[in-house]
């Protein structure tokens, strides 16, 4: 009876520790997957050494890598809708140039490279200006360091 | 190549934990040297086909993601201590190319980056025995020998047995990650000693 009872209350602590590896290898995956934004990638834990790891040990790996995951996917979908709200900005003075006159939205912030700025300027400079004549331009090049 | 490729022994409370962990070791009479026109060019080679797009990616690549997964099992994070082939990578990219260093570390460079495995080189003449994965006095997991530690697990070797100017031979080792096919690591240390043999 006891030895029966044994087997029943006695925690499997090797399979817990597959288990926590095998959802910190999930968790990894995801990781690795993940097209992290800036300020995702910070790592906030020190150098370690290799060492077998306890359960609670693992508990801790695992939570820390959910938690970091959790941060990073957050930051992707404000950045995710800072760009679309950017998009919106750009379609309306492409279509409304006049209506959004001198107003700007850089490349960066619809998610492209570069240092370009799409702005709404005024088409043949002054005339354009009295005339009514808006157009999108975007200015290309990064500037010059220095 | 002087030698076979040899395994080593893992501890086994380690093996019980992570069966498919290994290390293999060969033995190489060859002694540092300043890198050669060959290895050079080499070199030279694989820093334009690495740029960051490609360092990018690696930690989507198997070799190195099996790594990732293991540092995580054993501690380590992968975005502090880079796994092998990221921390050669890293080091491209920040250097502008891949700078030669001389003899061994050209070759353990070259066969890190072509096989996503990490390879080390101890002097031969210091190490007592063969290697194992064991625990050293606090009870980390480390390369060790018959004589106690050599290195930590994927950290450069300790100073006792460190390749020096006076060593002639040299014992490469890599360690087998978890999900990592044993052929890579074959392929890391046949490479390795390739470019490390007298022409």
């Amino acid at each position: 009876m006891v030895a029966v009872l044994d087997r029943v209350v006695a925690p499997d602590h090797a399979a817990a520790r597959r288990a926590l590896r095998e959802q910190i290898s999930r968790l990894e995956r995801e990781w690795s997957a993940l097209e992290r934004p800036p300020g995702a990638a910070q790592a906030t834990a020190r150098p370690g050494h290799a060492r077998l790891l306890g359960v609670g040990e693992l508990e801790r790996a695992r939570d820390a890598l959910t938690a970091r995951l959790a941060h990073a996917r957050a930051l992707q979908a404000q950045r995710g809708a800072t760009q679309e709200a950017a998009r919106v900005r750009l379609e309306r003075m492409l279509l409304e140039p006049g209506r959004h006159r001198f107003e700007q939205v850089p490349a960066s912030a619809l998610g492209e490279g570069g240092c370009g700025v799409y702005a709404v300027r005024p088409r043949l400079g002054l005339i354009g200006m009295l005339m009514g004549w808006w157009q999108v331009k975007l200015s290309s090049g990064c500037p010059l360091p220095g | 190549m002087d030698g076979l490729i040899q395994s080593g022994a893992v501890a086994p409370a380690i093996t019980q934990e992570f069966p498919a962990l290994g290390l293999l070791w060969l033995d190489v009479a060859a002694a540092p040297s300043r890198t050669p026109p060959d290895v050079r060019d080499r070199l030279a080679h694989l820093s334009d086909r690495w740029r960051g797009a490609q360092a990018l990616a690696l930690r989507r690549q198997p070799v190195a993601h099996a790594h990732r997964v293991f540092f995580r099992h054993i501690g380590l994070d992968p975005d502090v201590q880079r796994v092998p082939q990221e921390e050669v990578i890293v080091r491209r990219l920040l250097d502008g190319g891949f700078r030669p260093r001389g003899l061994p570390a050209d070759a353990l460079t070259i066969a890190c980056v072509q096989t996503g495995v990490g390879v080390w080189a101890l002097d031969a003449g210091a190490v007592d025995g063969p290697l194992a994965i064991a625990f050293d006095e606090t009870q980390r997991i480390a390369v060790c020998d018959a004589a106690g530690r050599l290195a930590a697990l994927f950290e450069a070797p300790d100073a006792r047995a460190a390749v020096v100017k006076a060593t002639r031979a040299m014992r490469l080792y890599a360690i087998r990650a978890p999900g990592v096919p044993e052929l890579f690591v074959r392929e890391a240390l046949e490479l390795a000693a390739e470019l490390l043999e007298p022409a």
